[in-house]
């Protein structure tokens, strides 16, 4: 009999950890639920790391912000500037673009902070774009998720605000063109529009000196504040429900294969943290981005061509680009042309992803409960819908640089504009076809996509060659038949005092520990489990069921 | 942490024999069969444990190195490359380290657990049940309470929001400056150097931009004065305007009718003006008309005068709201 890796931990533990945290579990009542956390198991696949990302770069973001923020100054002050950096000195600037200089320059880290934040931003935005085209192809948002992916959503679109306000603090010549032409756009708002704007900036933009004031309130306060706490429901969430998995491996509906949180995830998931702050931080010093002191301060009769937003909102910037030139005129009002592109069209890919859930669970009237995932070709019209609505983006995003484009293809803007329209619309289409067809052909195929052990040619001696698959690699051969084991150590070793040994579950749920979170419902058993056991003092049987409707 | 341990700490009352508890479980209970299997899911992933640790270890050691040399970059001044590439290091070893270490030597399980049911007919039943405990609250007349509680909240909510209106109370909205801009009849232009243009100053092709005398900071009022020949110009069935443009001096509110991006960029060749924002193009000799692009109406035009001192100034204001449009802009100019 070998000595478990568990039973070492138990010797330690007894010395040190768990005899101190005795200590706090009496006063805190913690080790029910803490232990739940312990054995809390994340199914192993690759693409359940963008979302990880996104959380990761989401705690760069706050650690680096607060840094910049400590230099930054909110002012639009015009100032003359003296600072570091020669290029600029004796223009006439606001603090805020003076404050963002001194910071890149004059402040030791100061430049590597601001990148990171800024990579970290660019990470951040990418991530959750990533994590929900996973969740979307692989149908993780379907009951009983659908709540989880309204979030996620509502995560997404905080984080473009927030992107963008960000982008557009420090005052220079590149963000207020796109700051004067956001507020273009929702200035054509229809009734609102006006008075929304002359709120949000103090007035009409440009030279509204209380601008940054404000929209850092917003960038550090309230739509962190907003993304916190959306976070915070959708890990809960997750965690109430538990993850998604693939099929396969012993994974079934109602259970979940994989790696328990404690040890191994949290070593390898911290290690991931790090990484993702290492490349971040990589990035961030030797990756340029955001070179303001290039654009120069704002000037409002200036502009830079080639000018391009940060990427996450390239898409507008396309598709206000790509607009026919109308106005709708009604008597008394107009409806202007940026409302179109600028406020219709980003509604039009929302909204679909708002509605998603429901709208499949109305065609398929599949309304089940799903833990397992599909892969995205048995879902042939989702994975061409999907594939469809990510062309249009792209080809958006894409059209936001057709000044550049022009110039790469040298040709004319209207042969490039021309061109990027029919895209816009056909593309999709085409796209979508493709996938569809691209999907069933993969379903006829056996085991396609499936990871196939390399074939070794080997020649006979009568000088004939022959193809035989390689053999399976000795590291992985010994184990791979082991089929999961509950991850809950009770259930391996005699625990006689344990009411649940004399009165089985329901038999759809052995063996598990019951959650020791309160309001966590679990299945109620038949005999009255007592609360207390004699002789325990102040700890509770962390084993009882509760009733979790509180 | 384990339930069996039972060693009586000093906060633990004294204990009352335990009939229905054994004594503890020792720690290493016999295995059988699937006590084997358990202890195979158990031992580490690796079969080479020591390489591993080593490695392990070196990741963690090289991180501590680029720490010093961190601390060292920053206390010499600082230098961003070596800043990012020592953080890369720093974090990059700790990460790799961490992630080698629960990939290799953690337990390989495979570990499953089962998902416990969100909900139970029963769990909802007792939950209305709880809930109900309110209705008498609510009941009958009583239901005219809650009514008027709606009411008060809504009123409360309503009135809670007139302060929104406060936002734009220190610096007013100028209503002027969505329908109309700061230029009157006879303003001089005055350039970025703050000169008022004389007619002398501009060579055919050249341009500049121009704000009305004591505005020059006031962005809606930017406009660009382009020289496009030396004689008057006028739209080819508009001659009635080429007195607006005195000796091929014409103006245009620089603001694009599309999204308000300064219209910047005159092609001399083609006497056009083009936005480097969307790419709208209006061609200066016909009126500012759009001839490609989102820009959906012609930039208004500023009609010119020379005074008798060879000074340009404006012979009128525009006479139409500038830039983009929005809602209560209203009818079609």
């Amino acid at each position: 009999m070998t000595t478990t890796l568990s039973d070492r931990g138990r010797e330690l533990g007894k010395k040190t950890a768990v005899g101190q945290a005795r200590h706090l579990d009496e006063r805190l009542g913690l080790s029910g639920g803490v232990r739940w956390l312990l054995n809390y198991i994340f199914p192993d696949h690759w693409s359940f790391m963008f979302g990880e990302i996104a959380l990761y770069s989401f705690i760069i973001l706050i650690i680096t912000g607060i840094y910049v923020s400590l230099f930054y100054s909110d002012s639009a002050r015009e100032i003359i500037y003296h600072g570091a950096y020669v290029p600029l000195r004796g223009i006439h600037m606001s603090e805020a673009y003076a404050s963002t200089i001194n910071l890149s320059f004059s402040v030791r880290a100061g430049l590597v902070m601001r990148q990171m934040h800024h990579w970290a931003a660019v990470l951040f935005i990418g991530a959750i774009g990533v994590h929900m085209c996973r969740v979307f192809f692989t149908g993780a948002f379907r009951r009983p998720r659908e709540v989880n992916w309204t979030i996620g959503l509502l995560l997404l679109t905080m984080a473009l605000l927030n992107g963008f306000f960000g982008y557009s603090l420090p005052d220079d010549l590149l963000s207020g063109t796109g700051l004067r032409i956001f507020y273009s756009v929702f200035e054509s708002i229809p009734v609102l529009g006006t008075w929304a704007m002359s709120w949000l900036f103090g007035g009409q933009y440009p030279g509204t000196p209380d601008l940054f004031a404000r929209m850092l309130v917003l960038h550090m306060f309230v739509v962190p504040v907003a993304i916190l706490g959306l976070l915070t429901a959708h890990l809960i969430i997750i965690m109430r429900q538990h993850h998604t998995q693939f099929p396969g491996k012993g994974a079934t509906e109602t259970n979940v294969v994989g790696t328990p949180m404690w040890p191994g995830y949290a070593a390898k998931s911290g290690g991931y943290f790090f990484m993702t702050f290492a490349v971040t931080a990589a990035l961030g010093g030797l990756a340029q981005i955001n070179p303001i002191w290039l654009y120069g301060p704002y000037i409002p009769y200036q502009v830079t061509t080639y000018a391009q937003p940060d990427w996450y909102v390239g898409f507008l910037e396309g598709s206000l680009r790509l607009m026919p030139n109308f106005e709708t005129h009604l008597p008394g009002h107009m409806i202007a042309n940026a409302f179109w592109p600028g406020v219709i069209v980003p509604g039009l890919l929302m909204t679909p992803l708002f509605a998603w859930p429901f709208l499949e669970a109305f065609f398929t009237r599949d309304r089940a409960h799903h833990n397992l995932l599909d892969r995205p070709r048995d879902r042939p019209v989702r994975a061409a819908i999907g594939a469809g609505m990510l062309t249009f983006f792209f080809v958006l995003l894409i059209a936001g640089g057709d000044d550049v484009l022009t110039v790469f293809f040298d040709t004319s803007i209207q042969a490039m504009v021309w061109t990027l329209r029919v895209i816009l619309i056909f593309g999709p289409i085409l796209v979508g076809g493709v996938t569809y067809l691209l999907c069933k052909e993969l379903q006829a195929v056996p085991d396609a996509g499936k990871r196939r052990r390399a074939n070794v040619i080997i020649r006979t001696a009568e000088g004939g060659y022959a193809a035989v698959p390689s053999e399976t690699h000795p590291s992985q051969a010994g184990h791979a038949e082991l089929a999961p084991a509950p991850v809950d150590e009770a259930a391996h070793e005699p625990e006689p005092e344990l009411v649940m040994s004399g009165a089985p579950g329901p038999a759809a749920y052995p063996s598990t520990g019951p959650s020791g979170i309160p309001g966590v419902a679990v299945v109620q058993r038949e005999d009255p489990a007592p609360t207390m056991r004699p002789g325990r003092g102040l700890r509770r049987n962390r084993r009882s069921p509760r009733n979790g409707a509180s | 942490m384990s339930d069996k341990t039972d060693n009586g700490g000093e906060a633990t009352p004294p204990a009352p024999p335990a009939p229905a508890v054994p004594p503890s479980t020792p720690v290493a209970a016999p295995l059988d069969a699937e006590g084997e299997r358990w202890a195979e899911q158990m031992s580490i992933t690796s079969e080479h444990p020591g390489r591993v640790e080593f490695f392990v270890g070196l990741c963690f050691i090289v991180s501590v190195l680029a720490t010093i040399g961190l601390g060292y970059t920053y206390a010499i001044g600082g230098q961003p490359q070596a800043e990012g590439a020592l953080l890369f290091v720093i974090f990059g070893g700790i990460g790799v380290g961490m992630a080698a270490w629960g990939k290799y030597l953690m337990p390989r399980g495979p570990f499953v657990e089962e998902r416990e049911v969100l909900t139970t007919p029963e769990n909802q039943e007792k939950f209305a049940r709880t809930f109900r405990r309110g209705q008498v609250a609510v009941e009958g007349r009583r239901s005219m309470l809650v009514k008027l509680f709606l009411g008060a909240a809504g009123a409360m909510t309503a009135v809670l929001l007139f302060p929104i209106r406060s936002l734009t109370d220190k610096n007013p909205v100028d209503q002027k400056y969505f329908f109309g801009s700061g230029w009157k009849k006879g303003d001089l232009l005055i350039n970025e150097q703050g000169k008022a243009v004389h007619v002398s100053d501009l060579a055919v092709g050249d341009y500049e931009t121009v704000f009305p005398r004591g505005s020059t900071d006031i962005a809606m009022d930017q406009t660009l004065l382009i020289r496009v020949a030396s004689e008057p110009v006028y739209p080819p069935n508009q001659p009635e305007k080429a007195s607006w443009s005195p000796q091929g001096y014409i103006a245009f509110s620089k603001v694009c009718t599309h999204a308000g991006c300064p219209v910047g960029q005159y092609e001399g060749q083609f006497a056009t003006l083009l936005c480097p924002c969307h790419q709208s193009t209006f061609d200066v000799l016909n009126g500012a008309k759009v001839i490609f692009g989102p820009a959906p109406r012609p930039l208004p035009q500023l009609p010119l005068m020379v005074d008798d001192n060879g000074y340009i100034r404006a012979a009128s204001s525009y006479g139409v709201p500038l830039g983009p449009g929005f809602w209560d802009r209203g009818g079609r100019q």
